[in-house]
């Protein structure tokens, strides 16, 4: 649910980064956090049990400039990927814009990739958002690993639409803001096409 | 989308900020917030510097909707009101027609009781206005005047641009 605020010259979106535990949403966001400009970001919120997993979510507010005399902010949040923290990977749904499903390339992890897809459709859908319409962005994670499944063949068995895919090594930074770009330019398209 | 978008005018944003203003000198609180449901800031009265409003507003909105899904759990609608207590400072949420949040910071110079009965007697005034931005969003989807209007001539170049 995108917020206009005409009164302040903003428009907010909200940006959710999903996927299994361990595939590394933090990560994404962490990155984004260290290379983002002092002005154009806020504080980037993590709330983690003391073994550093995500408890409920991360957030990080960052500005990426004007349209249209619109300053456009997104607020990008993570959800807990343990299995048992369903309950909480559904309230940080509420309100999405857009959503990046960040897979883990491990051969070990397909199977957990496969069931948080599942996951996410169904969550979407008790707030009443279809996976089908909700601007989405796949990212292969973790591509530097011995184990990492060839790209294509995970593609095949995770994509569901014609969803742009990135492959990506975030601990590192590759990829991960060639994927914000990509699901940004989806929210500002999909508002656009309302 | 299944949800409308909220679009907030400037007049929308003066209404809220008068009846905050108003509420944060009866109830001689330090700061008043109006959040939307989904961790946005609305509207905001009185001193914020120190403060993260941004940070603020999506944690208290993690907040509630953590306690809306405690309420769910005993079969409760919801809990409409969180009070947090603190050694200088205290926190007075409350669900506005589960659309807002009102947030309440105030120190020893109010109290409890107070906050209460003042915040109580503006959350219908702040209802109705809700109440009258959502329906205009949903009158307006769609249509010229709608969420998408000064981004419906956005072109590539323009997202380009934003990281650049």
């Amino acid at each position: 649910m995108t917020f206009i605020n005409y009164a302040a010259r903003e428009i907010n979106c909200k940006i959710v980064y999903y996927g299994p535990g361990l595939c590394g949403k933090t990560t994404n966001i962490q990155f984004i956090y260290d290379k983002t400009g002092a002005t154009a970001k806020g504080k980037l919120i993590s709330l983690a049990t003391e073994s550093e997993r995500t408890l409920f979510f991360d957030f990080l507010p960052i500005e990426l400039g004007t349209i249209r005399g619109f300053r456009t902010r997104f607020h990008l949040y993570t959800v807990p990927g343990q299995v048992f923290y369903d309950a909480s990977r559904k309230l940080i749904l509420k309100g999405v814009d857009g959503v990046v499903f960040v897979a883990d390339s491990q051969e070990a992890r397909m199977d957990a990739n496969v069931e948080s897809i599942r996951n996410l459709k169904e969550n979407l859908k008790e707030h009443g958002v279809s996976m089908e319409k909700v601007p989405y962005v796949l990212q292969l994670n973790k591509r530097d690993l011995p184990t990492a499944v060839a790209a294509p063949e995970i593609e095949k068995a995770l994509r569901i639409k014609n969803e742009p895919v990135f492959e990506a090594v975030a601990s590192r930074g590759t990829g991960v803001f060639e994927t914000l770009k990509a699901v940004v330019k989806a929210v500002l398209m999909d508002l656009k096409s309302r | 989308m299944a949800v409308s978008d909220l679009v907030l005018y400037e007049a929308d944003h003066k209404r809220f900020a008068s009846i905050l203003d108003r509420l944060r000198k009866d109830a001689n609180a330090k700061v008043t917030f109006l959040i939307d449901k989904n961790g946005q800031q609305l509207a905001v009265a009185g001193k914020v510097e120190g403060l993260d409003p941004t940070s603020l507003a999506a944690l208290s909105a993690g907040n509630v909707a953590a306690t809306d899904g405690l309420a769910k759990l005993l079969g409760e609608k919801e809990f409409s009101t969180l009070f947090h207590e603190g050694e200088h400072d205290s926190l007075h949420i409350n669900v506005v027609s589960g659309r807002a949040i009102l947030v309440v910071i105030f120190d020893e110079r109010s109290s409890l009781g107070l906050v209460r009965l003042r915040v109580k007697k503006c959350t219908g005034e702040l209802a109705a206005i809700l109440e009258d931005i959502v329906n205009r969003s949903k009158s307006q989807r769609g249509t010229a005047a709608g969420a998408s209007a000064p981004f419906a001539e956005i072109t590539d170049d323009d997202i380009d641009a934003l990281f650049n």
